[in-house]
C-alpha cells in the first residue's frame, strides 16, 4: 500500500557533506580561474579557431542545458501522466533540472568573446529570427516555470496544489519547446553539411530524455545513499526501464538521421567522415557513442540476470552519460570539422583551410570551463537538497508502490 | 551556315564582349560611385555589388588580398595560431574533380539578400544595410560566433587576441566576430572597394539595382555565377569564370 511522502532536508552536517560541498567548490574555482584567463587573453588559449568556433565549453553547456530539460521529465510523469510512483520524486527532479539549466547557461554565457555586451540584448538589441533569441526566453522561462512548478509540489495551500497540474502540463510543454530551440541550434544551419536537418529537434528531445534520466538516477542514489534514506527496487527499475527505453528511442532516432543523409549524395562526404572515417569522431561515434553509451548499457539493464542490481544500474547510467557526452561532441565538433562544401565535385584548397579537416582539440582552460558548470549545478542540488524539503524520507518498496506485497 | 558553326560565333561573340566589358568597365566605373553624405540615411534604392571575373585575375586574388589587409589592418594577431588568424578574403583554389580544371578565386562575404548570419545573430549585432552591404556591428557583438556557424562561405572571422593600432575606419577588436565589409567606408565616400581598386581588370564594383551600371549591363549580358547558388541567398558577389 502506498502511503502519502512526508519531505525532509538534508540533516547531514558531517565531514562528508561539507567535503563535499568544497571538493566541489574547488572545480567551480577552477571554472571561475579558466573564464577569467580565457577572458583576459582572448580565445588564443583555447582549441577554438575560425573553423572549429564552438569547442568543449560547448560540448559542456549543451549537454547540461538538454539535460536539464530532461531531468524534469520524472516530474512531468508523475504530474502530467499520473503515474503517482513518480510523485515523490518530482521535487528532486525540478530541482535538478533548475540546476542543470543554470551551470550550462553560465558556460555557455562565459565563453562568449564579449561578454559585456550582453546588457545590450537587455536594452532591447535582440534578433527574434535568430532560434539563439528564443532560446535565451525559453532557458530563463524555463527557470521561472520550474520555480513555480516547485512552489506548487512544495507550498500546503489549496492554491497551489491547484495548479500542480496545469503547471506541470505548461512545464512539460515549455521543456519541449526548450530542447527543440536547442536541437534547432544545429537544425537550421544550412550551411554544414551535417546539421541543417529537422531531425536534430527530436533526436534532442530524447537524448534529452537519456541524459536527464541517468544524471537524476545517480543524484537520487547518492544523495539517499549519503542521507541513509531507504531506496527501494521498485522506484529504480521504474527508473532503470525509463532509461533504457529512452536509450532505444536515440538509437531509432540516430539511424533514422544518418539513413537519410546517406541517401542523398551531397552528404555521403561528411557521413562517411563520420561512420567509417579515420578520424577520432568514429571512434567516438561508434564506440563511444553506440557501444559503450547506449548497447551496453541497454545490456545491463535488461540482462535478467542483473536485475535489482545497484551497481550495474550506477554503471550503465554513467555509460549513458558519457555515451551521451560522445553523441554531443561529434555532433558539434565532428560537424565543425568536416569542411564546408563551397564548389561540389571539385577539390578546394586556401590559406583559410578551406576542403580540410579541421583539427580540435580542447585546452585544459576549456575543460575546466566546462567542468566548473557541472559542479555549479551540482553544488546547487547538494545546497538545495539541505535547505529545502526536496527529497522523500523514505522510497521504500511499501510506501511507493501501491502493488508491493 | 552550319548549326555548329553558328554556335562556334556565337560562343565567341560571347567570349570578346565579356572581355570588353571586363576591360573597359572598371575605368568608366569609378565614376558611376556617388559618394553619400553623412547625414544622409543608408538607402535600399541601390544594392551594392560585384563582379569578380576570375579569368582576369593574373595572381588569383593575391592582390585583393593584399589591399584588404593594408585597408582594413587585419593581420595583426601574433599571439594567434595560424587556424586562428582573422582571413577578411582569401584566395581559393578550385579543381574540378573529373575534369581537372583549375581555377583561382578570391572569396570573401558574398553579401548575400538573406544573409544566413543576420537570421542567426541574437543580437543583430550581424546586420545587412539598406543598400546590401552585410556586416557585423562590433558594439553589439557578444561574440557567441553563431553566425560563423551559419555562414556557408567561412567568410567570418573571431578576433581571438587583444588587438592593438586598429585603423580609424575599420573597428575590431577582441571577442567579435569580423568580415569584408564591401569596405563600406570608402563605399560611403564615393570610392570602390580596396579590392576593386586593386585588380581592376578584374573586379566591377556598383549598383545591382541599376539598370543601366556597368555591372547590371554585365550581369545581365552574360549572367554570373553564385558560390552555393542552390541556396537561395542571391548574393551581392558573382563571378566569372567558376
Amino acid at each position: 500500500m502506498a502511503t502519502k511522502a512526508i519531505f525532509s532536508e538534508v540533516k547531514n552536517n558531517g565531514l562528508g557533506y561539507w567535503g563535499i560541498l568544497g571538493l566541489l567548490g574547488l572545480v567551480v574555482l577552477g571554472g571561475i580561474w579558466a573564464f577569467s584567463y580565457m577572458h583576459h587573453h582572448g580565445h588564443y588559449v583555447t582549441g577554438m579557431n575560425n573553423q572549429v568556433v564552438w569547442g568543449m565549453p560547448h560540448v559542456f553547456a549543451i549537454f547540461l542545458i538538454v539535460a536539464a530539460s530532461g531531468a524534469a521529465n520524472i516530474a512531468t510523469i508523475g504530474t502530467v501522466f499520473g503515474k503517482t510512483i513518480y510523485q515523490p520524486l518530482g521535487r528532486l527532479s525540478a530541482f535538478l533540472a533548475g540546476s542543470l539549466l543554470v551551470g550550462g547557461l553560465i558556460v555557455l554565457l562565459l565563453d562568449l568573446g564579449s561578454i559585456g555586451h550582453v546588457i545590450e540584448m537587455a536594452k532591447g538589441a535582440l534578433n527574434f529570427k535568430s532560434i539563439f533569441a528564443w532560446n535565451m526566453i525559453l532557458y530563463s522561462g524555463f527557470i521561472a516555470i520550474i520555480a513555480v512548478y516547485l512552489w506548487t509540489m512544495m507550498d500546503r495551500r489549496k492554491t497551489a496544489k491547484s495548479l500542480y497540474r496545469s503547471v506541470g502540463i505548461a512545464n512539460m510543454v515549455w521543456r519541449f519547446l526548450l530542447t527543440m530551440g536547442t536541437g534547432s541550434i544545429f537544425g537550421f544551419l544550412v550551411a554544414r553539411q551535417y546539421y541543417d536537418a529537422a531531425i536534430l529537434a527530436p533526436l534532442f528531445i530524447v537524448s534529452s530524455y537519456v541524459f536527464g534520466t541517468a544524471i537524476y538516477i545517480l543524484v537520487l542514489m547518492a544523495s539517499f545513499k549519503m542521507t541513509g534514506r531507504e531506496l527501494g527496487d521498485s522506484v529504480l527499475n521504474r527508473l532503470r526501464y525509463t532509461l533504457a527505453t529512452f536509450i532505444v528511442l536515440v538509437l531509432f532516432f540516430e539511424l533514422t538521421r544518418h539513413l537519410t543523409n546517406l541517401y542523398a549524395t551531397e552528404h555521403h562526404g561528411v557521413e562517411a567522415y563520420i561512420l567509417s572515417g579515420e578520424s577520432k569522431f568514429t571512434s567516438m561515434f561508434w564506440y563511444g557513442q553506440i557501444l559503450l553509451g547506449s548497447l551496453i548499457p541497454l545490456f545491463l539493464i535488461w540482462c535478467r540476470f542483473l536485475k535489482n542490481n545497484r551497481t550495474v544500474l550506477v554503471v550503465a547510467a554513467s555509460l549513458s552519460i558519457i555515451g551521451g557526452f560522445f553523441q554531443l561532441y561529434v555532433i558539434l565538433i565532428g560537424g565543425q570539422s568536416f569542411p564546408l562544401v563551397l564548389f561540389p565535385n571539385a577539390e578546394v584548397s586556401s590559406s583559410f583551410f578551406d576542403g580540410v579537416n579541421n583539427a580540435y582539440s580542447a585546452t585544459l582552460a576549456e575543460i575546466l570551463l566546462g567542468l566548473g558548470g557541472v559542479a555549479l549545478a551540482l553544488i546547487l542540488v547538494v545546497i538545495g537538497v539541505k535547505i529545502f524539503r526536496l527529497l522523500p524520507e523514505t522510497l521504500a518498496d511499501i510506501n511507493v508502490d501501491p502493488h508491493h506485497k | 551556315m552550319s548549326h555548329i558553326n553558328s554556335y562556334r560565333r556565337k560562343f565567341l561573340g560571347g567570349l570578346a564582349g565579356t572581355a570588353a566589358v571586363a576591360t573597359v568597365a572598371p575605368g568608366i566605373f569609378l565614376r558611376e560611385v556617388q559618394a553619400k553624405p553623412a547625414e544622409q540615411e543608408v538607402t535600399d534604392k541601390v544594392r551594392w555589388g560585384m563582379l569578380i571575373d576570375t579569368t582576369k585575375l593574373t595572381d588569383g586574388g593575391d592582390a585583393c588580398v593584399e589591399a584588404c589587409k593594408k585597408e582594413h589592418g587585419w593581420g595583426n594577431d601574433p599571439e594567434s595560431n595560424v587556424a586562428q588568424q582573422a582571413q577578411w578574403i582569401r584566395k581559393v583554389k578550385v579543381t574540378e574533380k573529373l575534369t581537372g580544371h583549375t581555377t583561382t578565386l578570391p572569396v570573401m562575404c558574398q553579401h548575400c539578400e538573406t544573409a544566413p548570419c543576420v537570421d542567426v545573430c541574437p543580437t543583430g549585432a550581424s546586420m545587412k544595410r539598406a543598400d546590401g552591404i552585410v556586416q557585423v556591428n562590433k558594439h553589439i557583438c557578444i561574440g557567441c560566433r553563431y553566425c560563423m556557424m551559419a555562414c556557408p562561405y567561412k567568410a567570418r572571422s573571431f578576433v581571438h587576441e587583444t588587438l592593438t593600432n586598429q585603423l580609424p575606419d575599420t573597428p575590431r577588436g577582441k571577442g567579435t566576430v569580423e568580415s569584408c565589409n564591401m569596405c563600406v567606408n570608402r563605399v560611403d565616400e564615393g570610392k570602390n572597394p580596396a579590392c576593386v581598386d586593386a585588380a581592376p581588370q578584374a573586379l566591377l564594383f556598383g549598383d545591382l539595382n541599376d539598370p543601366q551600371s556597368k555591372i547590371s549591363v554585365a550581369l545581365k549580358t552574360y549572367g554570373g555565377t553564385q558560390i552555393r547558388a542552390d541556396l537561395g541567398l542571391n548574393t551581392g558577389v558573382r563571378y566569372w569564370g567558376i
